[in-house]
């Protein structure tokens, strides 16, 4: 039996001034310790505000989401040292005006570890980086950004590491790099990894499991051949299919 | 035109001999604005973070109250530091009036609101969800607030810039408070306006080329900080 590293719902957040929650997922759902779940869904499904939610940068407005022994609620934040154990990608990422070096690092100094510069290194390695080590992080392409930006999640070893469309509007080789380097931290490391995405064929690729999100809802959740060979719900035969327009 | 010449060589040879007043009120006027300015951006930079990150009840008034404070004439200022510290105002038992104390406290109060607008203003130009990717990488709220202003650093220098401009020239608030005491609270604005009343135009000039001089050596050197605070985006 895998270790439960999330558990995550019932759970409900909702915005001021719109009538509908962003997200509402009601029947628990647990996630494994070294498990690449992909969430998959249309723009505005709530994928975003979930993983905001996981990466305890905002609070659920009902119900809770557990992390491992602590307890993410509407009136109680995780613990820094717990939130510490999750990074989050986004989909845009946003670089301080320092070198790749300082940006990578960013992580390791907030947690005062000073002078790792062979990690820092090492995860600039991993994103095939090195050499723009000490280049400005603002001469950086889309692709090599947001590859800083995964070494920059990557450098602390989170547990989980939550991964907000991380190649929307990359190129192929950028979209293939990015795939290889989940893959070899789930192999290597075990590390958990959620992907939120609506590119399907991305899903597919990467994934031990999918769900399918629609309106903040979780509308079926599978494992990969399942989901994309045997699903039982009709949303979700027509997103795999591709005639739900988003 | 004759006498603006004239002035002006007399300003070059008073400022060549080394002048001991000319250069007493030199030194007091950057040491009282020097301080000022340090004690204002104290203040100013935290209060102008908040402002500008905070989502709080009130925001919208302090933030006028700001704006309006940015706007406060010094010599107003001076009046009410006067009131405030005159032997029978509240603050009467210090015994600052007169004192280049009394300066700082008028020149505090106007570089405040400045620096806090100004550096508001640059810190709402950050890309907001900088911070939200901070605290995602475990930053700190308070950790995450100072890359922040890092990022805005080039509006936060001129908001520093903007607070020594606006107190190093102002000339009311420290008449006021400071009484333009010779040796001990006569700084330069204050000096040029008695050497003009008196009609010594070239020791006013000479005063005036000095202060514009320095300043402009100041602002320099605080611009060569500056560095560049764009943030990147994919």
């Amino acid at each position: 039996m895998s270790e439960t590293l999330y558990e995550i719902g019932p759970v409900e957040v909702r915005y001021p001034g719109r009538a509908a929650p962003a997200l509402a997922i009601a029947e628990p759902l647990a996630v494994a310790r070294g498990e690449i779940l992909a969430i998959v869904g249309p723009s505005g499904a709530g994928k975003s505000t979930l993983l905001r939610v996981l990466a305890a940068v905002e609070k659920p407005t009902g119900g809770q989401v557990r992390f491992g022994d602590e307890t993410l609620t509407p009136a109680r934040m995780l613990s820094l040292a717990a939130r510490r154990r999750a990074s989050l990608v986004f989909q845009r990422p946003i670089l301080l005006n320092e070198s790749v070096t300082d940006n990578v690092a960013y992580g390791l100094r907030v947690r005062g570890i000073h002078g790792a510069a062979a990690r820092v290194q090492h995860a600039l390695s991993l994103v095939q980086l090195s050499q723009l080590a000490r280049q400005p992080a603002r001469t950086l392409s889309g692709g090599e950004a947001q590859r800083v930006a995964l070494a920059r999640a990557l450098v602390v070893e989170p547990d989980a590491l939550l991964l907000d469309e991380p190649t929307a509007n990359l190129d192929p080789h950028n979209v293939s790099l990015i795939e290889q380097i989940i893959r070899a931290q789930h192999t290597q490391r075990a590390m958990t990894s959620i992907i939120v995405t609506h590119n399907i064929f991305q899903a597919r690729r990467l994934a031990t499991r999918v769900g399918l999100l629609l309106n903040g809802a979780l509308v079926e959740i599978a494992d990969t051949e399942t989901f994309f060979e045997r699903p039982r719900d009709e949303r979700t035969r027509a997103f795999v299919r591709g005639d739900m327009v988003y | 035109m004759n006498d603006l010449a004239a002035g002006f060589l007399r300003a070059i040879e008073l400022i060549a001999a080394g002048d001991a007043s000319l250069w007493e009120a030199v030194g007091l006027s950057f040491q009282v604005s020097g301080i000022a300015l340090v004690l204002a951006a104290l203040g100013g930079l935290p209060l102008g973070a908040w402002l500008g990150l905070g989502r709080f009840r009130g925001r919208g008034l302090a933030i006028a109250l700001i704006y309006t404070g940015m706007g406060l004439p010094p010599v107003v200022v001076g009046l009410f530091v006067y009131l405030f510290l005159s032997r029978q105002g509240p603050f009467g038992f210090l015994g600052w009036l007169f004192t280049p104390n009394a300066m700082i406290v008028a020149q505090v109060i106007i570089a405040l609101p400045l620096i806090t607008g100004f550096v508001m203003a640059a810190v709402m130009g950050v890309d907001p969800d900088l911070r939200r990717q901070l605290y995602a990488l475990g930053a700190t709220t308070t950790q995450a607030t100072i890359a922040v202003i890092k990022e805005a650093r080039a509006g936060v220098v001129v908001a520093l810039v903007a607070g020594f401009g606006g107190i190093v020239s102002e000339v009311g608030a420290v008449m006021l408070v400071g009484g333009n005491i010779q040796g001990s609270t006569r700084v330069l604005t204050t000096a040029i306006v008695l050497e003009t009343r008196q009609g010594q135009f070239d020791r006013a000039i000479a005063l005036g080329v000095i202060l514009l001089v320095i300043s402009f050596v100041i602002n320099l050197a605080v611009l060569g900080l500056q560095g560049r605070g764009t943030l990147v985006k994919s």
